[in-house]
């Protein structure tokens, strides 16, 4: 049996970060168990960055306490980097190595992992070993900063908006081998700014805005705690300025209605029961129903309870 | 996705560190990215290694060495110009007194010689073109002798036309120095700066790698090109020009590595900070430009003032180029060359500290 694993992967307590007039992260406190998936979920601006930097030892916390597998950056940085695997944001690898060039050179600067071909085949990138990084897809360039951040066999992976910026289909592909990541045990923090992406990967995940968590949980009690299973969309046209709120309220089965860029968005708790409802109403106020949408709530719906605002609005 | 290998994740063997082949060392391999992304940028092989042979070619050429110049004069009287016609080095014309002013004004002839009064010649001629001087010299000596005039010392002329002496010999050193220091503070600057703008640099520092290593891979590689680079130069020079290279092999390797040295730390304070190739390269031209034109690359830096030759004195191409001189075309010891080893040593020790104390490693 293998040597048993520490506690904790990451114990982040009252973290603080000030850039300038910025304040980035304001008493932050996290823990995360080792081997699970853990996501930061939160708009750009949130802290998420900043806060995966100072655990990654880039960036010097303010004040706070970081502790990662145990260790502190202050007294242990050469063991941690031997043991974490990193994905920064938006990191151009040389354009003129190829994939196995890149891979050998981050190979070399840790004590163990395995060889570099081995990498390669894990992120299905043989064909591509011997082609210049400046020729690959960006799912694929993503695929190989997933590789690099995987040669040095790390304990703790810290992935930083991994699928950002990628088409759908390569956003799954990614996604496929994070899951086999996880499946063999490996501890990973993760943000994003997708829920969907979290939803799928992430064990548990904290919602992070203005350099604070406003939720904590596993995505399914998050979701539980809006205490409405669904969310109903719909608009009237150019009719929306003489739409009566305050009897859509009332209508049964519903629990909060708000408007947003002309459609109106309204938290239902029974979907068989609104819809006729609403139906009516607008029958009765004589408003013609132009659009009419309905889904499960989702992380998004928590975030936009929580702050008001969607989780990629810029 | 079940094809591809896990990787197994909970154990951390101990394998000791150091039991690798040589080329999976850190450094090597940080020296191979240096010399693969060198090699695969067709640009910096032109500018490197084909340019300053391309420009010592050119410049050889141009300023090659030519037989002693005849110079053309004019004369108004056929009395006047029938003695100067026995002078190998003039070119006598006759002109009417109106047309010759007129080719002495447009630069067809250095001189004009007139009949004076009772019997004397006036030369008319620009003091400031040292062709008209030496025209003026040689035409009153012809008139002199030719009115038998003896001369009372004898003298004879005895020709030295040797390599060493020539533009091509003083330009090879100042080239090479130039070709140093382009290489050295481009190389280094470019590709550090490029690195930062990637977010590169900040990824190397996220894995374990000794951050002294990437400078160093920058040292080493610069190192083994210099080999090429000064190798193509000075072999072109002698094979082509019989450029002498007097002084020792090893002193002038000594010397190169020392110049590169001093230029690749210039090199790295430039790109401490910037973060935009932009910036960098106004730096370095900031930095590069006074010295091409004051260190006397293309012709000799003492054409300037001497209230600025200790300033032209302590700048490191002045001190790489005097060196290289002096070593090449006068077989000059080590010893002789100390002082300017001092200045290269100077330049590159302070350049390091202050580039070490502020890079920016993200």
């Amino acid at each position: 049996m293998p040597e048993s694993p520490p506690k904790a992967a990451l114990r982040i307590r009252n973290l603080r970060k000030t850039y300038k007039d910025v304040v980035a992260v304001d008493g932050l406190d996290l823990d995360v168990p080792a081997g699970e998936c853990f996501g930061l979920l939160g708009p750009n601006g949130a802290g998420k960055t900043t806060t995966i930097e100072i655990c990654e030892g880039l960036t010097e916390p303010d004040s706070g306490e970081v502790e990662v597998l145990g260790f502190h950056w202050r007294h242990h940085a050469g063991e941690l980097r031997q043991r974490l695997g990193i994905q920064l944001q938006e990191t151009q690898l040389s354009e003129k190595l190829t994939v196995l060039e890149t891979l050998r050179l981050f190979r070399s600067f840790y004590n163990q992992g395995p060889p570099a071909a081995e990498v390669i085949r894990l992120v299905q990138l043989e064909e591509k070993q011997n082609s210049r990084v400046g020729g690959l897809s960006g799912g694929q360039k993503q695929r190989l900063a997933l590789a690099c951040a995987l040669v040095g066999e790390p304990e703790l992976l810290f992935l930083d908006e991994p699928t950002t910026g990628l088409d759908p289909q390569a956003r799954r592909q990614l996604w496929e081998l994070i899951e086999e990541l996880k499946l063999a045990g490996r501890s990973i923090l993760l943000t994003t700014h997708y829920m969907d992406e979290a939803e799928r990967l992430c064990e548990r995940v904290a919602i992070m805005d203005h350099g604070k968590t406003t939720a904590l949980g596993t995505p399914r009690e998050l979701v539980a705690s809006l205490g409405v299973e669904h969310v109903v969309e719909f608009s009237t046209g150019g009719a929306g300025a003489k739409l009566d709120m305050a009897a859509l309220g009332s209508l049964d089965g519903i629990r909060d209605v708000k408007t947003e860029n002309g459609s109106v968005l309204m938290q239902a708790t029974e979907l068989h029961r609104a819809v006729p409802a609403l139906l009516a109403e607008l029958d009765r106020q004589k408003l013609p129903l132009t659009e009419l949408r309905t889904h499960s709530a989702t992380l998004e719906d928590v975030f936009v309870t929580l702050t008001g605002r969607h989780l990629r609005d810029e | 996705m079940n094809s591809a290998p896990a990787l197994i994740p909970t154990t951390r063997k101990s394998v000791k560190p150091g039991r690798r082949a040589l080329m999976d060392h850190p450094l090597a391999q940080l020296t191979l990215v240096r010399f693969r992304e060198f090699l695969r940028e067709p640009e910096a092989l032109f500018w490197v290694f084909v340019f300053p042979v391309l420009l010592a070619a050119g410049l050889g050429i141009a300023f090659r060495n030519r037989p002693p110049e005849v110079l053309q004069i004019g004369a108004v009287t056929t009395e006047l110009a029938r003695p100067l016609r026995a002078e190998k080095l003039l070119d006598v014309r006759e002109f009417s007194p109106a047309a010759g002013q007129r080719a002495l004004r447009d630069g067809k002839v250095a001189l004009l010689a007139v009949p004076g009064t009772g019997g004397s010649v006036l030369y008319e001629y620009d003091d400031t073109n040292p062709e008209g001087r030496t025209a003026r010299m040689l035409v009153d000596r012809a008139l002199q002798r030719a009115a038998g005039r003896v001369d009372p010392v004898g003298s004879t002329d005895r020709i030295l036309r040797e390599p060493g002496s020539r533009y091509i010999d003083f330009l090879i050193p100042g080239l090479l120095g130039m070709n140093l220091m382009g290489s050295a503070i481009w190389g280094m600057g470019f590709a550090i700066v490029d690195a930062r703008r990637k977010k590169l640099i900040k990824r190397l520092v996220a894995t374990p790698m000794p951050r002294h290593y990437y400078l160093l891979s920058f040292a080493l590689s610069r190192l083994l090109m210099l080999v090429v680079e000064v190798g193509v130069l000075l072999g072109f020079g002698a094979l082509a020009f019989k450029v002498p290279v007097r002084g020792s092999l090893l002193d002038i390797a000594v010397l190169c590595v020392a110049g590169s040295l001093a230029f690749g730390a210039i090199g790295l304070l430039i790109s401490s900070r910037a973060q935009t190739i932009e910036a960098a390269s106004g730096l370095m031209n900031v930095v590069m430009m006074p010295m091409w034109i004051l260190s006397g690359v293309f012709f000799s830096a003492q054409r300037f003032p001497d209230a600025l030759q200790p300033l032209i004195k302590a700048l490191p191409l002045t001190a790489l180029i005097d060196a290289l001189r002096a070593n090449l075309l006068q077989g000059a010891s080590f010893v002789q060359l100390a002082p300017q080893l001092g200045i290269l040593g100077g330049w590159m020790i302070v350049c390091f500290a202050v580039a070490l104390k502020i890079f920016r490693w993200r």
